[in-house]
């Protein structure tokens, strides 16, 4: 089955595109910031929220559903935080509890939702695993549109974000407002999951969003270069997973989307210049000797320390 | 026995075998790798479908038990490679459960192997899948796996309890006293792989995840003695797995949902009354000594590898601290702050403690 390129196509590959762009960005903030799980359990989280909009509007409206699962998604986080804060269990358990007991009740609901409201669950199920192609163009503008606003919204404040990044201390004696900055921050990163919901699905959304940032530091060691690398690799795995889903009839679009995301972290992870297998391998025939130091020091460290410095001044 | 007997024993069943193993993944801290490796299991379900045809157990258990293994060594290479932990984690299950959609949804996709039962398991059918044990008579298919390894996993577990308890509580001291640190940790995670797949028809591949954490957590709220812990855990997957039924059939809604929604429902009441939950409060108190993961591998991997450790010593704040975005201020993204004020000390008391 070939590629039909009908004007719908191309519109839901460039809001996958847009998103994908936004979640590579988004993403890295979240990798710097070691919530990188913190996002699958807020996206699993977000699936009650859906079926409850859907069922609190009898049908599928997207406003609705996608408020839902950003107020469900947003009490996953303060529940985490809030156990992990008040009892000795550690917050890796926390979001697993909470990714798997919101999943759970989201089952639940949406048991009932395909039970009660009839023929309405063909809707609903593409939430899970995502179904690009049941987007109406609709969607696709609300899509792009907050893609693009989130998008903005980084590269606004970009000095901004690199301060509450690297240097939060540092940005409170300039009076960057820290508790602002996180608020904003958690918007966008509950604001890019809830409308990838409809695209990759509450599972795999995840995957976006880790892979493009991880996959740019193989590239290059400063934080603007990659970001903008992050926000291509995270472009072109959602065009060209949405692509690749389009071949075949009822595919899902999360799982070949972040088949693509994969993809792309692999051959960063094997031949990208900073810290690739290769060129760490080719590097260290060259060099000769293997002192252990010199493995260390090729390792992340090294950049991490550089760029965190070289963000602070 | 009834249908509705068979249901509840494989529903016990999948609550006792993630009751104990879950109890030791909390104790050290290694949570995650449960979701991780319960996603996992799918690909290995999938391809040892493929490869044999055939959804006989034991083909799933193998299949299964290496999927679950390859996790563990892919996050542990890919952090010794210098990506941060949890990142590791993240990509590797969402990588291997995408391929096994995939794989579902374009090659093995059939009426017994579906996407849908892989999220949700079906729970009500496995009292039609039976198979005939000499000595007992017909036995669903599923309750044989699921008593086959509860017997190795309680083994093992019995077996060797002081060395589990060593190189969870002390690693450092159990490498010195030649405890095989880092076999006992694969070890562990195949019995995580065994207890994931055996529960993987009655629950499904995400829900599985409830039954190995919220349970033992909940336990873990109530006592700080490590038998107690591991009766209460086990206790509650029981309860979770009668609760969630009678819930499920008096809501007419799916069991292993409503499976995980009990647990969860068990998690939050010892969280609001156990003596170490929300009531007790603050952080620090009665904090046993858990293993960290990094000190599990035997102490060859500390955060500095994972490049976590210059950036945080610059900052001079751990900055899993301010995690889930500093709660304490969400009050103003229109949730209600209320429940903030009941536990969470301000962002800044937590940076100092840490």
């Amino acid at each position: 089955m070939g590629i039909t390129w009908s004007a719908n196509v191309v519109w839901v590959l460039a809001s996958t595109a847009m998103l994908g762009m936004a979640a590579g960005v988004v993403g890295s903030f979240a990798f710097w910031k070691r919530h990188s799980l913190l996002s699958d359990a807020l996206a699993h989280a977000a699936l009650p929220g859906v079926v409850t909009g859907f069922l609190a509007a009898g049908g599928k409206h997207m406003p609705l559903m996608l408020l839902g699962a950003g107020l469900s998604a947003l009490t996953g986080a303060l529940f985490t935080q809030w156990i992990r804060s008040s009892t000795r269990i550690k917050e890796d358990a926390a979001m697993g509890i909470i990714l798997s007991v919101y999943f759970g009740f989201g089952i639940m609901l949406l048991t009932i939702a395909s039970r009660t409201a009839g023929g309405g669950q063909s809707g609903l199920d593409g939430f899970i695993f995502g179904q690009a192609a049941a987007m109406v163009r609709q969607d696709v503008a609300v899509t792009a549109a907050l893609a693009a606003a989130v998008l903005l919204v980084v590269l606004l404040a970009f000095k901004e974000w690199k301060l509450f990044l690297f240097d939060p201390a540092f940005g409170r004696g300039l009076g960057l407002p820290a508790g602002w900055m996180n608020g904003i921050y958690l918007a966008l990163l509950v604001l890019v999951i809830v409308i990838g919901i409809q695209a990759v699905g509450v599972i795999l959304i995840a995957a976006l969003l880790i892979m493009p940032g991880v996959s740019a530091r193989y590239w290059t060691h400063a934080f603007g270069t990659s970001l903008i690398l992050a926000a291509l690799f995270g472009g072109g795995a959602g065009a060209v997973g949405t692509l690749v889903s389009t071949l075949g009839r009822g595919w899902p679009t999360g799982p070949f989307i972040v088949l693509a995301a994969g993809g792309v972290f692999f051959v960063s992870l094997l031949f990208g210049p900073k810290g690739g297998i290769v060129v760490q391998a080719v590097r260290q025939r060259m060099d000769g000797t293997r002192s252990s130091g010199a493995a260390g020091a090729m390792r992340e460290p090294a950049g991490s320390k550089a760029l965190g410095r070289g963000n602070a001044g | 026995m009834s249908d509705a007997g068979w249901i509840l024993l494989t529903g016990s069943l999948v609550g006792i075998n993630c009751g104990l193993v879950g109890a030791w993944l909390i104790l050290r801290r290694m949570a995650m790798m449960a979701d991780a490796i319960s996603h996992a299991v799918l690909p290995g379900i999938v391809i040892a479908y493929l490869v044999t045809r055939d959804l006989a157990g034991v083909h799933m258990l193998i299949g299964a038990a290496a999927a679950g293994l390859a996790t563990a060594l892919l996050v542990q290479w890919l952090s010794d490679r210098g990506i941060k932990q949890e990142a590791s984690i993240g990509i590797v299950f969402t990588v291997l459960f995408a391929v096994g959609v995939v794989l579902l949804a374009t090659r093995a996709g059939n009426v017994h192997l579906d996407v849908q039962h892989t999220l949700m398991g079906e729970i009500t059918f496995i009292p039609w899948e039976k198979v005939h044990v000499p000595p007992i008579g017909e036995m669903p298919e599923a309750v044989v796996l699921l008593v086959a390894v509860l017997a190795a996993v309680g083994a093992l577990l019995a077996l060797f309890w002081k060395e589990w308890k060593l190189t969870t509580f002390d690693p450092l001291l159990a490498a010195s006293l030649g405890i095989p640190v880092g076999l006992m940790h694969y070890v562990f995670m195949t019995m995580v792989s065994a207890a994931s797949v055996a529960a993987f028809d009655a629950v499904g591949a995400i829900l599985v995840i409830a039954m190995l954490i919220a349970p033992p957590a909940a336990a873990w709220l109530w006592t700080n003695r490590l038998s107690v812990m591991m009766a209460l855990s086990v206790s509650f997957g029981v309860l979770a797995a009668f609760a969630g039924y009678g819930m499920a059939v008096w809501l007419d809604t799916s069991i292993s949902g409503a499976m995980a929604f009990a647990a969860g429902v068990i998690f939050a009441a010892s969280f609001l009354l156990a003596p170490y939950g929300a009531r007790a409060g603050r952080r620090g108190i009665a904090r046993s000594g858990a293993a960290t993961e990094e000190s599990l591998d035997g102490a060859k991997r500390p955060e500095g590898i994972t490049g976590a450790v210059p950036y945080e010593d610059f900052r001079g704040v751990a900055p899993r601290e301010s995690i889930t975005g500093a709660s304490p201020r969400e009050s103003t993204t229109g949730v209600a702050p209320d429940e903030d004020h009941a536990g969470a000390p301000p962002d800044d008391g937590n940076m100092i403690k840490a």
